[in-house]
């Protein structure tokens, strides 16, 4: 495929972009680009990770699209360290650790987008961590639980049972 | 006096090795952000806050020899020359930001410059590890014992939905960033590249050039990392970059087999010039070195060119970098004497070989 702007050089770039809803595929090739300042990632240039998230969360903010259920009141803000929702879209970055909690669920769709997920699943701080896997660990349990009763091994699943309580004494003892 | 060892030599101890499938992969990177609970950011973090971040975190290596990794050195950014802190960028032992926006600024290095720490970076504390060749999950395995060891001293901002928290969103969760630099010239001439690319991006990865976020793809060297922190345990993360480099490996190691086997003529005459050409000329842009550099390195991987050895060539890519060159030769330049001074430096290395 030849580049679109200059019908010369191949296209080496292909994007596609959304402005106001309205969808455009772009080939053009590297040359182009830096002409017309199309500025891609991997290249030199003013795109930042920082810009595209805080697009996303504008998009967010402004209530248009699939997040329309999203509405943010313009109040809201991390009492902890005091950074809003608003500033918080327009910089792409946490202030403090609580914003996580404060602007709670309503990141649940950002995380959606540049993740696919919103728990995490990984590693746990072994000390500070300890009930988390605790909790992990009977979640699994039960997990096995089920199938067990649904295969009616009804012994193992006694059994499992009995663990699943000492397991949960444990954490509420924490 | 603030410690410059690490700016005097051009390549750190690790690079002098060879490891695994090092004729293809450079170098495997793993980095994981980090941040101490009850203190804010070191985006709104005050003076005096982000030197408590210092200070707690020095404690934790300022008292240890971390088994098999030597003793750490600090140094304070704010304490040190604006080229010294360009050449650790050009080592890849900081970031660009840490080294120009940073409060409190400090990175903790180890003996053979394997592991670089970096504190009040975007995050309180960023543990990065560096290894020779296509070995991520070693660089995972080391960088996972440093973070217990800090974890037994400090308590993380952790939270049970959302994981390590951080200070942008694309790393939270696991805070961890898996990366490898490859050298891919015969998928770039056989214009594959753009076609892996792109599929290496639908399956959760992303491609840089070697300065990371926002810098440009030089001498046919691609970064290759994971783009999601979230939702994946660490394991799932750095297997499916493993399994995605393997292939690229492969796709890399044909694209060569079939060059040399319809063009071998084309492919050595343009090896062999481009070794004249760094061998003799006395003027030579960073772009243009990038290229043949690149080009001398796939003649040494296929037999083609003798002398020159790949530690050689990984010391020129570091030291023809306008900090390093300009901290060589002691003074400022602009950039046609850097020109100059690269070309001058570029034909010494090759005829000492």
């Amino acid at each position: 495929m030849l580049c679109q702007e200059c019908g010369k050089r191949p296209a080496t770039l292909h994007f596609t972009k959304i402005v106001n809803g309205e969808k455009n595929e772009i080939h053009i090739c590297e040359t182009c680009a830096r002409e017309k300042g199309e500025l891609i990632p991997g290249t030199t240039g003013g795109f930042s990770i920082h810009s595209l998230l805080s697009g996303l969360l504008d998009f967010e903010t402004t209530g248009k699209g699939t997040a329309s259920s999203v509405k943010t009141p313009q109040s809201l803000h991390c009492e902890e360290c005091g950074m809003t929702y608003s500033q918080f879209s327009k910089i792409g970055r946490f202030g403090c650790s609580s914003c996580y909690k404060y602007f709670g669920d309503r990141l649940d769709p950002l995380f959606k987008r540049v993740h696919g997920n919103t728990v995490h699943v990984g590693k746990v701080p072994k000390r500070s961590g300890g009930r988390i896997q605790l909790k992990r660990k009977i979640d699994d349990l039960k997990l096995e639980l089920q199938q067990r009763i649904q295969q009616e091994e009804f012994e193992e699943a006694a059994q499992l049972r009995d663990q699943i309580r000492t397991l949960e004494k444990e954490i509420s003892g924490q | 006096m603030p410690n410059l060892r690490f700016t005097e030599k051009a390549l750190s101890e690790w690079m002098r090795g060879t490891a695994n499938d090092s004729d293809i992969v450079i170098s495997s990177r793993v980095r994981i952000a980090r941040n101490l609970q009850h203190l804010p950011f070191p985006l709104l973090a005050t003076r005096q806050q982000s030197e408590e971040v210092l200070k707690r975190l020095s404690k934790v290596t300022g008292n240890q020899n971390i088994k098999g990794l030597g003793p750490f050195y600090t140094v304070k950014l704010d304490e040190i020359e604006p080229i010294d802190k360009k050449v650790l960028v050009e080592k890849h032992l900081i970031s660009p930001s840490l080294a120009s926006e940073s409060q409190n600024g400090a990175v903790m290095i180890n003996e053979d410059e394997s592991v670089s720490i970096m504190i009040n970076e975007e995050d309180h504390l960023r543990i990065q590890c560096l290894y020779p060749g296509f070995q991520v999950r070693e660089a995972w395995g080391k960088a996972t014992a440093i973070d217990d060891l800090f974890e037994s001293e400090v308590d993380y901002a952790f939270d049970d939905k959302r994981g390590y928290l951080t200070s942008c969103p694309t790393n939270v969760g696991t805070g961890l960033r898996a990366s490898v630099m490859m050298h891919l010239p015969a998928l770039v001439m056989t214009q594959q590249i753009n076609r892996i690319l792109s599929a290496v991006s639908q399956v959760g990865l992303t491609v840089r050039g070697i300065y990371g976020e926002g810098s440009e793809a030089i001498g046919n060297l691609f970064q290759i990392s994971n783009q999601i922190t979230l939702g994946q345990t660490e394991n799932e993360i750095i297997d499916n970059l493993h399994s995605v480099v393997l292939q690229i490996i492969e796709h890399e190691k044909n694209a060569r087999m079939r060059l040399m086997n319809d063009s071998r003529l084309r492919i050595r005459d343009r090896i062999k010039r481009s070794y004249g050409i760094l061998s003799y000329a006395e003027i030579m842009d960073s772009k243009e070195a990038g290229q043949r550099l690149s080009d001398v390195r796939l003649g040494i991987d296929l037999g083609i060119v003798q002398g020159p050895s790949i530690p050689v060539m990984n010391e020129l890519n570091v030291m023809t970098q306008p900090g390093f060159l300009q901290k060589k030769f002691g003074h400022d330049m602009n950039s046609e004497e850097r020109d100059i001074y690269r070309a001058r430096l570029i034909r010494e290395a090759l005829a000492n070989t």
